[in-house]
């Protein structure tokens, strides 16, 4: 990359950030727009409202950081030795210790609000319409459709070229995905047969760890259709980088007819409960 | 008449049977800048590896076994982390700075007990020493532990089924017990050796701040000693503490970490609030603004941080009520420190400012670690972390604080008291080309990492999706600039000891208030044979 292409781009993203605001929205695609600065764009009111809180942070971080930085330069220019040879020797100001002290707080509350909102928006399951389990393994997912069987499979990284040719995002393809229909409510189940791993979609402003012996809980309901992209979000090894989750959103009868499909296929794969018990437990020292 | 008191050991003995303060905080500052210089060569592997998409350099290291490579990079980050935290930042801070100058800034001979201190500093050889042996024996199939500075379990335990684990941990025991000896001796010496007159309340700011550090150590250290015996005991003795399987819980482990590892980030940047206030004061020519209040800003961020470790674990599956506890409180932990940042504008409004090297770092750390603090209130909101947690933007926000709050107000110490410690005057363009070529390293490094995490990238990754590619390049370009900083820092450190030039008593002028510019530059081997008394 020659200094003058990223030059290029970097100014180039600088233009699309300042233009479009921090979430610099890609045009419908569901995983990172190359040189992105903000977030992927949402699609889920989860998301969306994680997006515009982190807006509204971010100009008080870009407030606080200019009124430090300018209160700097002043101090620069009208304090240094030259043009204030003699300094003053005032070492307190109760209304000022008063008003740095209190306005902070102010600033916090204001900031609590919304925060405590979004918290209970993303933590209080709505009643769901489908369930899906999800866990995590060294290094790959296994996914349950409960609803349906219990039916499962287990998703595994594309090599690039596989990726190339199935027309994934390199890294991120994976040959199999679960399949959700669009505006439903979705309850995810996550667990993990060895270590933690964490279950990441950023696009729906979901992650939740993975964690063996516990069923953790979320949910997401999607508001558009397309294949969605994400990582793996938790320190578990060697390929931690390299178990891709893929979420591909449909209509309710391409679902359905999904459903039908998968129950077929996928049903000579069902492990019987001892297995998966073996599976679960430490390996011998 | 003091050398007459004590014996006065030459050569091998002076250093290796030391018992003087002096001596070994200049062990443990070398110490740490060698530290120093491992931590940093890990993190120019990995931003090499990182500088462009696909595995491409770390297979130089493993004869060209991509799968060795990745956890090779593994092994990189963790000992990155480990050693930046417990072998640079503690050491230079607490052991270097903190032994050279506390004692003499109470007025007091020594330390209070000076063969623990000698402990205290022999351990932490052992300690890395361990460390970098850990990184030989089998971990996870291939060499090193590859678990994160973290070690979570259960990758720590049934994901490491070799020796490395067991090496890192006694490592981690070491460190411990020698920063446990350390705080110990702290606390005594400030608690009992002060000058005559010199009452808490006119305590110089930095003994302050290793104070309040040195209790954060005494009391989460011991927390972290008994989580890491518990992995000992989980991977050795068939215990269950983290085990599901066998009614354990893996989460406890991360409790147990973080309550220690919380406390422990305030400990890393704590002595440098401390540091930073008596070089702002210095070269503003005006005491400090609000010494109280700054004072017991650092005691309320001290307590606070204790209660305050699970919005690291935001993302665990715990019960919304306790995040909501957890965002609360973190969010409290901004207001001490706005009170500290404000203070110190202040501070320096109305002075008369000189622009000397160690200004410049302590200036450049208040405005970094100002970024660095308001991430910290955006990461703070369980609701916005759900899309950071894990992602780049965390490790932006811990490196405005650690690598740019901490390891500035190194550097700013460094430059403040090298005259004091050595006797010999810094030069002057070269630290200062040092200040510039570190400050835009650092950001031109770490800014760009606010988009990458935005835009999704995990940590930890040795390989990334292509869209990730700028950033990640411009962040290894800003590595080479800081780089290129570090050997400008080394070239300083040669010309300053090999200059022929004196310092006086006091190279910075009559707003250099504290003890140790009453004495020679540098100190005699044993000061204040008779007490200072402060009016």
């Amino acid at each position: 990359m020659s200094l003058n292409k990223i030059f290029n781009a970097v100014t180039a993203s600088l233009v699309t950030f300042f233009i479009s605001g921090s979430s610099a929205l890609a045009n419908g695609r569901n995983y990172a727009e190359p040189d992105q600065l903000g977030f992927m764009e949402p699609a889920t009111q989860v998301m969306r409202d994680i997006v515009s809180f982190h807006d509204g942070l971010l100009i008080m971080c870009i407030l606080v950081t200019l009124f430090v930085m300018f209160l700097m330069i002043y101090i620069f220019i009208k304090f240094n030795a030259k043009a204030n040879p003699t300094p003053s020797s005032t070492t307190h100001h109760t209304g000022l210790e008063i008003a740095w002290t209190t306005v902070p707080i102010l600033i916090l509350l204001i900031i609590a609000i919304p925060s405590f909102k979004l918290l209970y928006l993303e933590d209080v399951i709505p009643e769901a319409d489908l369930t899906v389990k999800a866990i995590g393994n060294q290094w790959y997912w296994t996914y349950e459709y409960p609803d349906h069987d219990d039916f499962s499979f287990d998703a595994i990284i594309l090599t690039d070229e596989e990726a190339a040719a199935a027309g994934h995002p390199r890294l991120l393809g994976t040959d199999t995905h679960i399949v959700v229909p669009v505006n439903k409510t979705v309850r995810l189940i996550v667990t993990a047969s060895d270590v933690i791993h964490s279950w990441a979609m950023p696009a729906f402003g979901v992650k939740i760890d993975a964690v063996p012996g516990k069923l953790n809980e979320t949910w997401f309901n999607v508001e558009r259709e397309g294949m969605y992209y994400g990582q793996c979000s938790e320190l578990c090894g060697k390929d931690h980088g390299f178990m891709p989750i893929m979420v591909e959103v449909v209509s309710q009868a391409k679902y359905d007819a999904w459903i039908e499909v998968s129950r077929e296929e996928y049903a000579g794969i069902e492990k019987d409960n001892l297995t998966r018990v073996a599976s679960m437990l430490p390996a011998q020292q | 008449m003091s050398d007459q008191a004590h014996a006065n050991p030459t050569g091998w003995r002076r250093w290796l049977l030391s018992t003087n303060h002096k001596d070994i905080g200049t062990m443990y500052l070398i110490f740490a800048i060698f530290a120093g210089l491992v931590g940093g060569a890990f993190s120019g592997l990995m931003r090499g590896e990182l500088m462009e998409p696909g595995i491409n350099y770390l297979t130089m290291f493993t004869n060209g076994d991509v799968e060795a490579a990745k956890h090779f990079f593994n092994v990189l980050i963790s000992g990155h982390g480990l050693i930046m935290v417990f072998f640079m930042v503690m050491p230079a801070l607490i052991g270097g700075f903190g032994n050279w100058f506390v004692p003499i800034m109470i007025g007091a001979p020594d330390m209070a007990f000076p063969r623990m201190n000698n402990i205290s500093f022999w351990l932490l050889p052992a300690a890395i020493g361990l460390l970098i042996l850990s990184t030989m024996v089998e971990g996870a199939t291939y060499p090193g532990v590859g678990a994160g500075w973290t070690i979570y379990a259960p990758l720590s335990t049934s994901g490491h089924t070799g020796p490395a684990v067991d090496l890192a941990i006694f490592s981690l025991h070491l460190a411990g017990a020698s920063s446990i000896m350390g705080a110990i001796n702290f606390i005594c010496t400030i608690f009992n050796m002060r000058a005559p007159g010199m009452t808490l309340h006119k305590m110089p700011l930095f003994v302050w701040s290793i104070l309040v550090t040195v209790f954060l150590l005494l009391l989460s250290l011991p927390v972290l000693a008994g989580a890491i015996t518990m992995l000992l005991t989980d991977r050795n003795f068939g215990t269950h503490f983290f085990d599901a399987a066998g009614g354990g819980d893996p989460l406890l482990y991360q409790h147990l970490f973080w309550f220690f590892g919380h406390p422990e980030v305030y400990v890393l940047i704590l002595p440098g609030f401390g540091l930073v206030s008596h070089i702002i004061s210095t070269f503003s020519g005006k005491p400090i603004f609000g010494y109280l209040g700054m004072a017991y800003a650092m005691v309320a961020i001290g307590v606070v941080g204790f209660i305050v470790w699970a919005h690291h674990m935001y993302t665990v599956g715990m019960d919304v009520d306790t995040k909501a506890y957890f965002v609360a409180a973190t969010m409290v932990i901004a207001v001490p420190t706005g009170i500290k940042i404000f203070s110190w504008l202040a501070t320096m409004w109305g002075g008369s400012i000189r622009f000397e090297t160690p200004m410049l770092f302590a200036l450049g750390m208040i405005f970094l670690f100002t970024i660095g603090g308001v991430t910290g209130v955006v990461l703070a909101n369980s609701g916005i972390d759900t899309a950071m947690h894990d992602t780049y933007y965390v490790v932006a926000h811990f490196h405005y604080t650690m690598s740019m709050g901490a390891l500035f107000s190194i550097f700013a110490g460094w430059y403040y008291w090298i005259g004091k410690m050595s006797g010999k005057p810094y030069p002057q363009f070269v630290s200062k080309l040092h200040f510039w070529l570190t400050f835009i390293g650092v950001n031109v490094i770490f800014f760009p990492q606010h988009f990458l995490g935005l835009a999704g990238m995990p940590r930890r990754i040795p390989d990334y999706p292509d869209a990730y590619s700028l950033w990640n390049y411009v962040s290894t370009v800003g590595y080479m600039i800081a780089g290129v900083g570090t050997l400008v820092f080394l070239v300083g450190v040669f010309m300053t000891l090999r200059s022929k030039e004196r310092v006086g008593d006091n190279q910075w002028g009559e707003s250099a208030t504290t003890l140790e510019w009453t004495l020679s530059s540098p100190p005699p081997f044993h000061q204040f044979n008779e007490l200072p008394r402060i009016k």
